[in-house]
Formats: structure tokens, sequence, C-alpha cells
């Protein structure tokens, strides 16, 4: 399994560097209208980015949700957990290991592939984000997120229909970020609202849409409102409540994860 | 639906125990309940003086389920080291060296999972739950994908236990592997326990078989102690007495009249 997510993770980051070399090689011919002060090179830079930071969390969440969603109802239904409950080392920390496992690999591989393709665009197209280190921190809080979702529903869900929920919760997420900068865009109190708890009830969302903000955060005028419009636009919910409340949401779900797993029958 | 009903059953120290019964009886849960896997609705279940399922219940025992795997990628060392890391321990090398001589599967210590036949695997499960020497072994269904050879392993390796003083608890359906090994068995019908004894107290007399010149005639309801008078009665009506056997039930027989027809 990890050789097929290295070989397409090497196939997005070469697609992605196709994709920057002719982005900025085309973008001396563009020529916004002399009374439009858009910069292209930000405009595209940060689309470029953002496109990839999408993408890494969607790489990161099926890499997250493949390595744990099978975890307890589909490990027992194979047989492969009872050897271990039975062992004095005790449920919880059964479940909080595997949790640390994948989060483990998770968050090198966001990581390594949110810098890889910043990388790629800073160097292609000498744009760089305004914030360097804290989108991909983000995006990888994020998949941490998703993980303890995904060991969640193992315990009361059979591993296909557990990979079912979290990927139908990680597009509905998605969905709701989108709705948000609609909302914006169309000054609509009720999209926006929508988004709004969403984005508190699915704070990976969140985090993610927070971390686009911070490429940008920094870019003004035009440029930046764009930006801001667009479906890399950022979020509405942002900055330390949100993270506080993901941190919160995170150890809620592995607690009840654990709980539930400490009265499961196998 | 209830799958025991007020079960009491004791497993002394050192002691073969053999768990039979029917599919469905309530054979694997009441394992499953000692072992922690499964939270009993009423009563009291104990494990080497703990409560069944705590952490020292746990530490005593060792566990072999009747459908159990091991992740594929894993060699044979690597999975009892594992179980050792998971018991706490400290046998190391030696011990995983012992486990695997045990159980017949020395040559393949570096062998992976999913490169073993499936008696292998089965006998690689018993070296795991003996991991951490426990006092109470539970085996549901050791011997269920072993040939003869693999089975007389286990057969003999599950006496040298008991001679060491550990007490084993078996689940399984072959009565002959039961009736050669079990010090006491009990038999578990929809969730009750309607036999229970020494083999030799559930093999129940069926009368004395009485060899004469006329042919061979069963006297049934007839005892061992009965045994003189017969042949003596044959002799004195002028009887040639060839043999005289007499003849009790096997655990298979005890064992069907127990369970009638029941079958899952």
């Amino acid at each position: 399994m990890f050789t097929v997510v290295l070989v397409l993770t090497v196939a997005f980051l070469f697609l992605f560097w196709l994709a920057n070399h002719y982005v900025f090689r085309e973008l001396s011919t563009i020529s916004p209208p002399a009374d439009v002060h858009v910069d292209s090179r930000t405009f595209a830079g940060a689309f470029l980015v953002g496109l990839a930071m999408f993408a890494t969390l969607f790489l990161g969440v099926v890499l997250a949700v493949f390595l744990t969603l099978g975890v307890v109802s589909a490990d027992a239904e194979r047989g492969l957990l009872q050897p271990l409950v039975v062992r004095p080392v005790g449920r919880g920390t059964l479940l909080l290991s595997r949790f640390l496992g994948a989060g483990a690999v998770c968050v090198v591989y966001v990581l390594g592939v949110y810098f890889i393709a910043m990388s790629i665009t800073g160097v292609t197209g000498h744009w760089w984000p305004d914030q360097i280190v804290w989108p991909g921190v983000e995006l990888a809080a994020g998949v941490l997120v998703v993980i303890a979702l995904s060991l969640l529903g193992s315990v009361v869900l059979s591993g296909t229909a557990n990979g079912i929920a979290v990927f139908m919760l990680f597009g509905s997420g998605l969905v709701a970020g989108l709705l948000g900068s609609i909302g914006h865009a169309l000054n609509s109190h009720a999209i926006k609202h929508a988004s709004t708890i969403a984005s508190w009830a699915l704070p990976f969302e969140a985090l993610y849409q927070d971390g686009l903000r911070m490429i940008t955060e920094r870019t003004s005028g035009l440029t930046g409102f764009l930006l801001q419009l667009g479906p890399f636009g950022g979020a509405y919910v942002h900055g330390w409540p949100i993270r506080v409340w993901a941190a919160f949401y995170l150890v809620a779900a592995l607690a009840a994860a654990v709980a539930l797993f400490a009265r499961k029958d196998l | 639906m209830q799958a025991l009903k007020g079960v009491d059953l004791d497993v002394g120290e050192g002691e073969l125990f053999g768990l039979l019964g029917p599919n469905g009886a309530g054979k694997s849960t009441l394992v499953k309940i000692a072992v922690g896997l499964v939270r009993q609705t009423k009563g009291d279940a104990e494990v080497a003086g703990a409560r069944a399922g705590s952490r020292a219940a746990r530490g005593s025992l060792g566990y072999l389920a009747e459908l159990f795997r091991f992740p594929g990628w894993y060699s044979a060392n690597e999975v009892l080291e594992l179980h050792q890391r998971l018991a706490g321990s400290r046998g190391g090398a030696a011990e995983r060296r012992r486990l695997l001589e045990l159980v017949a599967l020395s040559e393949a210590a570096d062998r992976r999972v999913d490169g073993m036949s499936k008696g292998m695997q089965q006998r690689l499960g018993i070296a795991q739950a003996l991991v951490g020497e426990p006092r109470l072994l539970l085996l549901d269904e050791p011997t269920s994908a072993l040939d003869p050879v693999g089975r007389r392993t286990v057969r003999l390796l599950l006496e040298d236990l008991r001679n060491r003083g550990v007490s084993v608890l078996l689940n399984s359906h072959l009565l002959s592997e039961i009736e050669l090994v079990c010090d006491r068995v009990a038999i578990l019908l929809d969730g009750e326990v309607v036999a229970a004894g020494t083999p030799a107290e559930l093999s129940r007399p069926r009368g004395v078989e009485l060899e004469t010149d006329e042919g061979i005639r069963t006297i049934e309801g007839a005892l061992r102690e009965d045994a003189p008078r017969l042949v003596a009665e044959a002799i004195a009506a002028g009887r040639q007495v060839y043999g005289l056997r007499v003849l009790t039930s096997t655990l298979e027989e005890t064992y069907l009249d127990a369970v009638g027809e029941e079958t899952d």
C-alpha cells in the first residue's frame, strides 16, 4: 500500500511541477487591463499553492482513512484484534497507539507533500506564501482530526461503512467551505451561517480553510479580494478559537472511541 | 437471547478441563467472558483470583481464539516478540526459541505468517498463548486445523503443561481428544451444564457381554460386580463360557445422550 501511495504522490508532485512550469511561463504573456490592479504572479502562486493544499489534504485524508477504517470492527471480524485485546496492555492503550501510529505517518506525509509543493511554486514561480509553516501545521492537524473520527467510526461501523462515512464527512466539509466563499461573495447570511456551523461541526475543514487564509493573509487590494472569492480563498472562521476547538474536538473524539471500545463485546 | 444460564465451573490448578457442546451451546461465550472479550450481564467470573477481564486476570492467562489471525507480514519470531511486549514478558529470545521448539516451528522462526500453512499458524497461535508462562490457558478449538501428527503434538504439549501445574480450559469438538487428555469434562447445552465429571464418571456402565457356546449374549444393566455370578449361572446351566466383557459407554455416547439431536 505504501508503494502505491508513494507512486501516486510522486505522480501528483510531477504534475504539479508541470502545472507551475507552464503557468508561470505563460504569466509573462498575460496582461490585465491597465485600470485592474491585480498582481498576476501572486494570484497564480496563491491559486497553485491553494490547489496543492487541497490535494495534500485529500491525499492525507485518503491515507489516514485507509490506515484506520478497520482498526476495531473490521480487525475484530478478521480475528486480528482478539489476540491483542486479551493481553494486559488495555484497550485504551491499543486504540491510542493506533492513533499515534497513523498520526505519525500522516503528519510526516502531509508536511512533506505540503513543503515540497510549496517549494515547487516558490522555485518555479518565485512566489512564496505569506505564512510558510503554519498552513502545513494546520493541514496536518486537520488530518489528525479525521483520524480520530475514523477511529471512532471503526468502533461502531464495519470497515467499508466507516470508510464511506468518513469520506462523506470529508466531502461535506469541503462543500461547506466552498459554500462559505459563495455566501460571502453573494453576501447571503443564510449560506454564511450554514458554512460557519459546518466549520465548527467539522473542524478539519476549518483548519484547512485557516491554512488557506494564511498563505495570503498579507495580500490586500483587488488581488486579495479576488483570491478570497475563489475556491482557495480561505476561512471566515479562523484564528485561535477554531484551533483550540479542533484540539478539544480531537480529544473528545478519541475519548469517545476509547469509551465505546472499552464496552464493546468482541 | 441468553447465551449462558448460570454456568458454574471451577478449573483447578494444574487441571486439564474439557468443554464440550454442540454449536451455539455457549462454549465460546464462556471462554470469551473468562478472557474479557465479552462482559457477562449477570454473575461473577474470576480468573486466577482476579475479576475476569481485569488487567490482573489478563496478565495470568493465555488465550487462543477459535478464529484468529496474525498480521501476514510478521514472522513467527516477530509475532512472539510482539506478544512478549504486550504481556510484559522478559523471556526474550530464549523464550521465543523454546516456544517455537515446543510447537515444532523452530525451522520457521523467520518465515512470514502469510507464507505459513493453516496448521503452522495454528501452532504459532498456541505458542503465542504460552508467552509469559500463563497460569491458565484457554484454548478454543486448538486442534481444528491440525493433521493427526499436529494434534498429537498438541496433546503431548497439554499433558506437559498439566504436569507443570498450568491449568487448561480446552474447548473442542473432538471428543476423542478430550477423552484422551482431560481430567474433567463439562457438557454444555443451550447455555447450561447438562453433564460434568471425569471421563470415567461420565462413561456409564452398559452391561456385560457373555460369550458362550450359544453365542454372544448382552446382559443389559449388569455391573462388573455381577460378572462372577453370571459366569457361575451359565456354567450351572450347562453352557461353555469362552469370554466375558464389561461394557461402558464412550464419552461420545454420553455426549450424544446429553445433547440429543441438538446441532446448529
